[in-house]
């Protein structure tokens, strides 16, 4: 039933409407929805309509510029693509293992964005809906709403998502596009006193965070849309670490279907594109990945928190763990389907990413001056970790002068295409279907996008449309040619 | 108590960190509410300005048709218009496609490309037009101030803000004005 309403079978005799832009979303994207007089849904789509060209315009740079370059992929989580292009580079230098401080600081940075990406999607874009109810006033339904009616609550997520912050700030130089990874390692250590600046406030972020897990869970426990709202079921994919523990660096992939059962597990990451691949749809500027063993039909998946949790077999800190506990009992011990327990999901892995903040900090190698190592060249080099959002795959080949010949992207988000167009047509025929379309019905679509986390900016690299396309067509409506028209004012036949 | 300002953001061709860092004011954004009234941006569901207002920041250059529709809106319907970070002023890294064939680059994406299944470039109309190039703002609309950085940091963003609202000519301080 994958494709159920995503192709009408006449949609020019259908009304549209649009969902546009998608807000409190990061990056540009809309949804279509076409109607027949009835209000029956007959197709729905979430379309990103955004291009840029990165992997095409990285072509002909030396690859030391990559981390730096397409880390603007995304200004929330730009630490990922800076890590995910280091690791690759590590690979390209024959950097195969890093120093212990290296890795730890790499580690540390990327648990702050952990923390800093996964508070500013609760507290600043998600929660709204959560406390004020789906089909609430939208004048108060966002962050500034929370600010003033739930003080509290939004004091202590801008000082989550700052702490996080500042730790990327402290590695990186900014916190925003710094600089820290260098071909096999790190281009400044941490000093004590740094490290001390940021072991001052762990205790309370600790505490915040668990506090925060509550809140999320109090919310869909009280909300009686949590259990039934956006279900369905699908595969989950994520990276792994050898004794099964989640970890957001490194390890191998894993993926398991909707019932729990193993699909793959610990493969190397680097044979990533032996195991996936990308369908092209013509309405969307995202590939639709899939597992090559499934096809692309059934082979779809979701990733992100929900497929970590469902994924990994423990987390490593004590407070987080415990909660992991729960939330795999709340499925009785099998997969969490349910699109909110995205939220949930994803409070946990920051409870996780403060303890691991805490004991990287009192760690001593933190602190070290080894910083960078060397090996033999390569021409290949692929780099994956676990963003925020999910999987995330970095893919460069080099020539003998250094320079980028061909770039491969697989962003979090766009792992996650077919599940959250899933997920648009889960809740358009659910509460959609037969009614007459208000803001608040609309807004239904938006939560079921929003609890994915979606980062339509990364999930744009790939390089833009057709502006124009001519068909010339016979009597009985069969196309005869084609030809296309690019915005550089070429043509080409298709 | 004197009426709040109407403030309205957007980022076009652009990746968001520029509106991170306007979230990076951190305990400041409660100060900012005491002052400022949002109007459309991507922090609320406001989905197109909904009357003049006083202050427009955007980010991002313009890379479709769809960012030049937004663009002039917030021309006509904001009294100062402030270009936000480096894509605004100057198409930033998304503008390095400039120097490549559109063709080419379609074909790297969607047909040339590692893992590509049903190899064809998206057409559907739902898809806005693209723009041969990526372009700044200022080459389209005229613009009343610039804000540089990849991103401005929250302090520089603080400085040009608090200026607007008291009505004052904002003017960086060197150690504000950085381009990275």
């Amino acid at each position: 039933m994958t494709h159920l309403l995503e192709t009408a079978a006449h949609p020019s005799a259908l009304r549209r409407v649009a969902i546009e832009p998608l807000t409190r979303v990061e990056g540009h994207g809309k949804v279509t929805i076409l109607l027949d007089e009835q209000n029956r849904v007959h197709q729905a789509r979430l379309h990103i309509v955004e291009f840029r060209g990165f992997e095409k315009f990285i072509q002909g740079r030396p690859y030391w510029e990559v981390p730096v370059l397409v880390q603007r992929l995304c200004g929330i989580c730009p630490v990922s693509h800076h890590l995910a292009a280091g690791k690759a580079v590590d690979m390209l230098v024959g950097a195969l293992t890093l120093t212990p401080t290296a890795e730890k600081l790499r580690r540390l940075m990327h648990l702050g964005q952990i923390l800093q990406s996964h508070a500013l999607h609760f507290f600043h874009l998600a929660s709204p809906d959560l406390l004020f109810g789906f089909d609430s006033d939208p004048d108060r339904r966002n962050i500034f709403g929370v600010i003033g009616e739930h003080p509290d609550l939004a004091v202590r997520g801008v000082k989550l998502r700052k702490f996080g912050q500042e730790v990327i700030r402290h590695i990186a130089g900014k916190r925003i596009h710094g600089t820290a990874c260098v071909p096999g390692g790190m281009n400044k250590a941490l000093t004590a006193g740094e490290r001390d600046e940021l072991r001052r406030e762990t205790a309370q972020v600790v505490r915040w965070s668990q506090d925060a897990v509550r809140t999320c869970r109090d919310l869909l426990e009280a909300s009686a849309h949590a259990p039934t709202f956006g279900v369905f079921p699908s595969n989950f994919l994520s990276l792994i670490r050898k004794d099964g523990a989640l970890d957001f660096y490194d390890g191998g992939l894993r993926a398991r279907d909707a019932r729990g059962g193993l699909i793959f597990d610990h493969v190397d990451y680097t044979h990533y594109n032996r195991y996936l691949r990308e369908e092209v749809k013509s309405w969307s500027y995202m590939k639709f990945p899939f597992i090559i063993s499934l096809g692309d039909e059934d082979g779809w998946y979701r990733v992100g928190p929900l497929a970590r949790l469902n994924n990994c077999d423990l987390l490593d800190t004590v407070f987080a763990e415990h909660e992991r506990q729960l939330f795999r009992q709340a499925a009785n011990g099998g997969m969490q389907h349910a699109t909110l327990t995205y939220h949930w999901a994803r409070l946990i892995e920051m409870l996780h990413a403060a303890e691991g903040i805490e004991r990287l900090l009192d760690d001593p190698d933190i602190t070290g001056t080894d910083l960078v190592v060397k090996g033999e060249r390569a021409l290949e080099g692929v780099g994956v970790i676990e963003a925020p959002r999910g999987t995330l795959i970095h893919h460069y080949e080099v020539d003998e002068n250094d320079v980028v010949v061909r770039a491969h992207l697989m962003v979090s988000t766009t792992h996650n295409n077919q599940a959250m167009n899933e997920a648009v047509r889960n809740v358009a025929a659910r509460y959609l279907d037969g009614n007459r379309l208000t803001e608040g019905l609309l807004n239904h679509i938006e939560v079921a996008l929003r609890a994915f986390d979606p980062c339509l900016s990364c999930a744009t690299h790939a390089l833009g449309r057709m502006p124009l396309r001519v068909e010339l067509v016979d009597a009985e409506g069969r196309v005869i040619d084609r030809i296309v028209k690019g915005a550089d004012g070429t043509f080409w036949p298709e | 108590m004197a009426s709040k300002r109407k403030l309205a953001t957007c980022s076009l061709a652009g990746c968001f960190g520029c509106h991170m860092s306007l979230l990076d004011l951190d305990e400041r954004l409660f100060d900012l509410l005491e002052l400022v009234e949002f109007d459309r941006s991507p922090f609320n569901d406001i989905k197109s300005i909904r009357g003049m207002v006083d202050i427009g920041l955007i980010e991002g250059g313009l890379c479709n048709a769809e960012s030049v529709h937004v663009l002039h809106h917030f021309r006509e319907h904001c009294r100062v218009l402030v270009s936000v970070g480096a894509c605004a002023l100057t198409g930033g890294i998304p503008s390095m496609r400039n120097h490549h064939s559109l063709k080419d680059c379609l074909e790297e994406s969607y047909i040339r490309g590692i893992g590509v299944e049903n190899p064809h470039v998206p057409d559907d109309p739902e898809l806005p037009l693209l723009l041969d190039k990526v372009y700044p703002l200022h080459e389209v609309v005229r613009v009343d101030y610039y804000v540089p950085g990849c991103p401005p940091s929250a302090d520089a963003l603080w400085h040009v803000l608090t200026a607007l609202i008291a009505g004052r000519d904002p003017r960086l301080p060197t150690s504000l004005l950085r381009f990275d």
